[in-house]
């Protein structure tokens, strides 16, 4: 069994491993910098569907079907599937547990999901309850346009702050035994809300919930920044990823070049036309399960910091005039 | 207030001038000058119909209303060739100000909810973008007809 360390960290006996991991994207993801790392690079965005929610919903069933298939499972080999979306009622992973058919824990911390995911599906394998889980988390651009933002054919200038939403689903393959990278701890966040109201400033309103679980990591374990290979956010993208780093020295954590934002790594921003970086539950899914993933295999890292954020306003709250409430979750991945 | 409650009000504060610090700055003289380009240039080919029109032996009334009919479509055939959203983009309200935008603004949320049906999508979404302007717009110049009546 694990135990908690300090306020509200945990840690786990027997770190369950990230066995297998599979990445489907949209075609803009696919001609980024990561294209090389994606499993499955789709040509269009409709992915043969009819409509872009099934699509998403597609993209997500058919990256948890090719984790299993990396490891040889079947469905019946996983205990649990645990997976989450930005859409409404999570119908894009509600509708991929329907064909999964595998007892389903339906999740939302919006673009946090991922690494909640992992941290859940963590303390079922380590607590017993479970052998092997199955993680996702999904995102599509024009599904979150259209639901937190304007019709995709709207003709409008986007703010220089804005984040572009991921096309792209990332899963992950949970075992109690086997080889690969462990999940040795977590944090759990706190919904933090520095009272930012702009939606095309994502990042900026993320920043402080994701300084003040990192805060609370390194006071419960006694670690600094330095202690880590790589510390990796969600999507803070550019100007959030500034003003956590500002955020962390004000509380004397400097942060070196050991530091990556996957908003950031996910597109050129210079020729992409992303503005900020990427965002959305499928970036750090698709930049974890693609990228990072390889480079933990390859031994590039021996300890990574993984925290993913999630702005948790919905469209109705911000035309009410709310600010944003916020929230990250952070693993600490290692592979000796 | 109590303390807590204040202590948060002062972080907040000191968080939005760290923010407004590392945001990038909306480039406004860059953006201006594409949408007086923008917008010109599509007032100059509504011009051009018109005169097309006008040459035609159209009064005047009638070449505006058939300019106005043609501008609507070329601003819903765009949209519809997905062009017109890239136009947008550069143009800024120098393509929303036309009446090509205010089509764009009706084909827009046209297409993007026909997959919810005919009458709960389309129907009853048409309008989402330029309910807000035909509203206000109304109501403005029922404002106005009231003032003129009673300066008159």
């Amino acid at each position: 069994m694990g135990s908690k360390v300090g306020q509200h960290t945990i840690s786990f006996s027997q770190p369950p491993l990230l066995t297998a991991g599979a990445t489907v994207v949209g075609p803009m993801e696919g001609q980024g910098p990561l294209g090389q790392t994606f499993d499955w690079i789709l040509e269009d965005l409709l992915f043969g569907e009819q409509t872009w929610e099934k699509a998403e919903s597609k993209m997500l069933q058919e990256s948890a079907k090719l984790a299993l298939k990396k490891r040889n499972l079947q469905s019946q080999d996983i205990d649990y599937f645990l997976a989450g979306d930005l859409l409404n009622q999570i119908i894009s992973a509600n509708y991929a547990a329907r064909s999964l058919a595998i007892p389903f824990w339906g999740l939302f911390g919006a673009c946090s999901t991922f690494v909640e995911a992992v941290l859940f599906g963590s303390i079922l394998i380590d607590g017993g309850f479970a052998a092997r889980v199955l993680v996702a988390s999904s995102s599509h651009h024009n599904t979150a346009e259209r639901q937190y933002r304007f019709p995709t054919e709207q003709g409008i200038q986007r703010p220089l702050s804005a984040q572009w939403t991921v096309t792209g689903s990332g899963a992950l393959v949970l075992e109690n035994t086997g080889e690969g990278p462990r999940v040795t701890m977590g944090t759990i966040g706190k919904v933090i809300d520095l009272g930012i109201t702009d939606i095309n400033n994502m990042g900026a309103a993320m920043a402080p919930a994701v300084a003040d679980t990192l805060l609370t990591h390194f006071q419960d374990t006694g670690m600094n920044p330095d202690a880590y290979d790589l510390i990796l956010t969600g999507d803070l993208g550019v100007i959030g990823g500034n003003a956590f780093r500002d955020l962390l020295a004000k509380r004397g954590y400097s942060l070196g070049d050991n530091y990556h934002d996957c908003g950031m790594l996910i597109y050129d921003l210079e020729k992409q036309d992303a503005h900020a970086g990427g965002s959305g539950c499928g970036c750090s899914a698709v930049v974890f399960s693609g990228l990072i993933l390889r480079q933990l295999w390859e031994k590039q890292y021996r300890k990574i910091l993984f925290a993913a954020t999630g702005a948790l306003m919905s469209a109705t709250s911000i035309q009410q005039g709310e600010s944003i409430p916020c929230i990250a979750h952070a693993a600490v991945i290692e592979f000796n | 207030m109590n303390l807590e409650q204040q202590r948060q009000q002062e972080m907040q504060k000191e968080y939005h001038v760290l923010v407004e610090q590392i945001k990038p700055k909306t480039r406004v003289l860059r953006n201006c000058i594409l949408a007086f380009l923008v917008g010109g240039f599509i007032c100059l080919i509504g011009q051009i119909f018109l005169q097309i029109y006008l040459g035609q032996g159209m009064g005047e009334r009638e070449a505006a209303a058939a300019t106005a009919t043609t501008m609507v479509f070329l601003g819903a055939f765009l949209t519809g060739l997905g062009i017109y959203d890239v136009i947008g983009k550069y143009g800024g309200a120098g393509s929303i100000v036309p009446i090509t935008g205010f089509a764009n603004s009706i084909v827009a949320p046209a297409m993007e909810f026909k997959r919810e049906g005919f009458v709960f999508g389309v129907g009853a979404r048409l309008f989402t973008i330029a309910g807000p302007v035909l509203v206000y717009g109304f109501l403005i110049s029922a404002l106005i007809g009231i003032i003129f009546y009673l300066i008159r």
